[in-house]
């Protein structure tokens, strides 16, 4: 009897202690409503070093799981794009150290590796990502340690953030473009086919709402998980909805089972063409059947004719580990590290506070190989312009369409007065 | 002897806690802490574990459903404090007029969450484990089901993600029942919360293991049969351990979401569910402090060994897994054991079924 009660003492002792401790502890962290809790001013100050003759910069990407297919090509491509700016002086005279780490394709360990870069080893930016779920999942860290990510993939829009730098395009540069090229073809009936997550449903919500506006009529909208391959009865509801045209927003290795079930089906890029904003120079000879015919709306294809272009096309296809061929999310990704150098060196620091400043100016520029782009200094994203290319038997795009200008990135589609402005206002106070 | 050794597991809690609560927060960054936050999360996970199958048998691979339970709880309370009066973000993202769904709408309540948190896995374990033990299901049987229920659950979550967040996942919380997530002060605090629930699931395990009740349970899982014979309903005893460790599977979930900022299906699913056995078969199923640590163990290796060789991490949990089990199938807790016994004898008989089992009653403590 003696025993019992005498755990039960310790027990309670230990239970005591723990509250004690936990009480004392709450006495001294914010609450919320407090004035400090509004912004990110409870970030420690910044632990990158910047007195020696280099700087650590950190590229996150997935190495392994689904996505490290295409995520490895941003991670060498970024390798190779500090290796030039390395041979040519590096930034501010600073050599780049860059530290690799993986994502795993876990949207989690995006997270915790971002937190390592900027706390253990102190990077003074990071780069890479690829899906829109690792993005979601690296936003709150770089935020709340006030730190710098660049994220090179094409993406959905509505959202900005002062610590995200956005170098792939937003959905007025390459969703809009792709519907007024339909638009121009004279397609009436589209039907959407997407991988179930943020970006094709997003993308889906905004087409939807555009195709009202072109009177081009929905006939259909399927989803199918990012890791699953069975497209067979999705495609028979395609089959027997007759559609003109179809919208492919699937990512992944997933378009490999919607192709095969697509030409199983017996439809063909004569009578049903589609056009794809994930497929590129990588995917195309990867789709396990010929994809001749069929369009991609993107800004960069390897066939563009720009002045740049043929010094990026050659340096790649002379890298290790290069697949040979260029994409857009490769060039973004090559964009964002030059992007960086010049913020960096208009602002003279590493400074994060500095290096936003300095994109303000509206001035930020770099001739990539998709032509001159211009950073928006108020919504971190670049200017583009849009291309659709078809798919010829090379694998490679002809271009078919461009748009007649450089698109100004809008994110929040305020140009756009088919976007209900309520809507808009839910996304930028929930984002808030 | 015997009488000393309860006193000497309780000490080790002791110094565990010590070490935990008292040192770790001096000693690591804040990163580190947040990192041994998380590895607490799948400890108490882990000590569940070890109590179902460790002790009762039960090969339980689906214990990220009751992981999602707690972890999708707290994390939609954690949503909604965030969002205020408003809808979620990524709601209004996918279909910007829908209102909130209706299961979300208790969320608000901070006490309705704390309670989900306790009664939801309470209430599917008990209804799942007293329609599948009356039944006698077991062995193989059991443990293809309860993977069969985490991968469902999973792939439920990933197909309504304007319910759920998909496979995106619930991240961005910027409160946690009033305190401020991005104030280093209340990370400890939570990251407090996290091992002092570990080491009261430790001291409940502890009292389990040496009560009456541990006894019948050890007796079930050897010879359930004659356990029935003596009067005893085993679906009992097994439906109370199986319970138990549902109910520590969602604390630690629930914990994990403040901590880690995050949670996808891919957390609870089917690789998911058998790492978290993983470190339970490392550490030595039926022990103690086994099943913390192992889970701990393989956390860190996660977080630390991924890092410097991403490709070849999964290759050595894989080849310390057979090993393990090859050489040591009563973890790595059982190594004291076995040159306690060396030390003994000096020619070791090859391991017989009888051996593993004496073996098995020495990790007991």
């Amino acid at each position: 009897m003696s025993t019992t009660s005498k755990r039960l003492r310790t027990l309670t002792a230990l239970g005591a202690l723990g509250t004690t401790v936990a009480l004392v502890l709450a006495g001294c962290g914010a609450r919320a409503g407090d004035s400090a809790s509004a912004g990110g001013t409870s970030a420690a100050p910044s632990c990158v070093d910047t007195s020696g003759d280099s700087i650590k910069l950190g590229f996150l990407n997935s190495l392994t799981g689904g996505m490290a297919i295409s995520e490895k090509t941003v991670s060498n491509v970024l390798h190779m794009a500090a290796d030039e700016i390395n041979a040519g002086g590096g930034i501010l005279g600073k050599k780049i150290a860059y530290i690799q780490e993986d994502g795993a394709t876990d949207w989690p360990t995006f997270a915790e590796k971002t937190e390592k870069l900027l706390t253990q080893d102190c990077v003074a930016a990071v780069f890479g990502g690829w899906t829109s779920s690792s993005r979601k999942a690296v936003k709150p860290v770089v935020e709340k340690h006030n730190g710098l990510f660049f994220y090179p993939v094409q993406y959905e829009g509505l959202e900005s953030s002062p610590n995200i730098y956005y170098t792939g395009a937003t959905t007025n540069q390459q969703i809009i473009p792709a519907m007024d090229f339909l638009a121009t073809k004279g397609v009436k009936r589209l039907f959407l086919a997407g991988s179930d997550y943020v970006f094709p449903r997003t993308a889906n919500a905004i087409i939807k709402l555009y195709a009202a506006k072109l009177g081009i009529q929905i006939v259909g909208e399927e989803y199918v998980p990012l890791d699953k391959d069975d497209w067979t009865s999705q495609v028979a509801k395609i089959v027997a909805a007759k559609p003109d045209f179809i919208f492919n927003t699937i990512n992944g290795s997933s378009n490999v089972g919607f192709i095969k079930a697509y030409y199983d089906a017996g439809l063909n890029a004569r009578t049903t063409p589609i056009i794809s904003v994930s497929i590129a120079e990588e995917e195309a000879p990867a789709m396990g059947h010929e994809v001749t015919g069929h369009y991609a709306s993107w800004n960069y294809f390897q066939s563009l004719k720009t002045p740049t272009n043929p010094k990026f096309i050659e340096s790649w296809k002379k890298y290790p580990n290069s697949s040979g061929v260029t994409s857009d999310p490769m060039e973004a990704a090559y964009i964002s590290l030059y992007l960086y150098k010049a913020l960096v060196e208009a602002a003279g620091s590493f400074d994060v506070d500095k290096v936003n400043a300095a994109a303000k100016s509206n001035a930020i520029t770099f001739d990539a190989p998709e032509g001159k782009v211009t950073l928006d200094g108020d919504n971190h994203h670049i200017s583009k312009p849009g291309h659709i290319g078809q798919i010829n038997p090379n694998n490679q795009f002809d271009i078919v369409w461009a748009s007649d200008k450089f698109i100004e990135p809008d994110p929040y589609l305020e140009g756009y007065d088919w976007f209900p402005a309520d809507i808009r206002k839910q996304l930028v106070d929930a984002a808030g | 002897m015997t009488k000393l050794k309860p006193w000497i597991s309780l000490g080790g809690i002791g110094v565990f806690a010590f070490l935990l609560l008292g040192v770790a927060p001096l000693v690591l960054t804040d990163h580190w802490i947040n990192n041994l936050g998380k590895y607490c999360c799948w400890a108490i996970v882990a000590v569940g574990i070890g109590l179902a199958w460790g002790r009762g048998g039960m090969l339980v691979m689906g214990q990220g459903v009751f992981f999602a339970l707690g972890a999708y709880a707290m994390a939609m309370h954690l949503t909604l404090e965030t969002a205020g009066d408003r809808i979620p973000g990524f709601m209004v993202l996918y279909d910007p007029l829908a209102p909130l769904p209706a299961f979300w709408e208790p969320f608000r309540s901070a006490g309705f969450t704390l309670l989900a948190i306790v009664l939801l896995p309470v209430i599917v374990s008990g209804i799942l484990g007293y329609a599948l033990f009356k039944r006698r299901v077991k062995g193989a049987y059991f443990a293809i089901l309860s993977q069969a229920l985490a991968v469902a659950l999973a792939t439920l979550i990933s197909s309504t993600i304007r319910q759920t967040g998909g496979d995106t996942g619930l991240s961005d919380f910027k409160y946690f029942f009033g305190f401020v997530l991005n104030d280093p002060a209340n990370k400890l605090l939570v990251y407090l919360i996290a091992a002092g629930l570990l080491v009261v699931c430790l001291l409940a395990v502890w009292q389990l293991y040496r009560s009456r009740f541990g006894e019948l349970l050890v007796a079930t899982r050897d010879a359930e049969e004659r356990v029935r014979f003596l009067g005893y309903d085993p679906a009992n005893v097994k439906l109370v351990a199986f319970v138990a460790s549902a109910l520590m599977a969602s604390i630690g979930g629930a914990m994990f979401v403040p901590i880690v900022g995050i949670i996808t299906p891919a957390e609870i699913g089917a690789a998911a569910s058998i790492l978290m056995i993983a470190g339970v078969a490392l550490g030595g199923r039926a022990s103690l402090f086994g099943p913390a640590l192992g889970a701990m163990a393989v956390g860190w290796g996660q977080s630390s060994l991924g890092s410097t060789w991403p490709d070849g991490w999964t290759y050595i949990l894989g080849l310390l897994f057979i090993v393990v089990i090859l050489f040591l199938p009563n973890g790595l807790s059982s190594l004291p054991a076995r040159f306690a016994a060396a030390r003994r004898s000096p020619a070791p008989p090859p391991p017989t079924p009888a051996a593993a089992a004496a073996e098995l009653e020495g990790v007991r403590s």
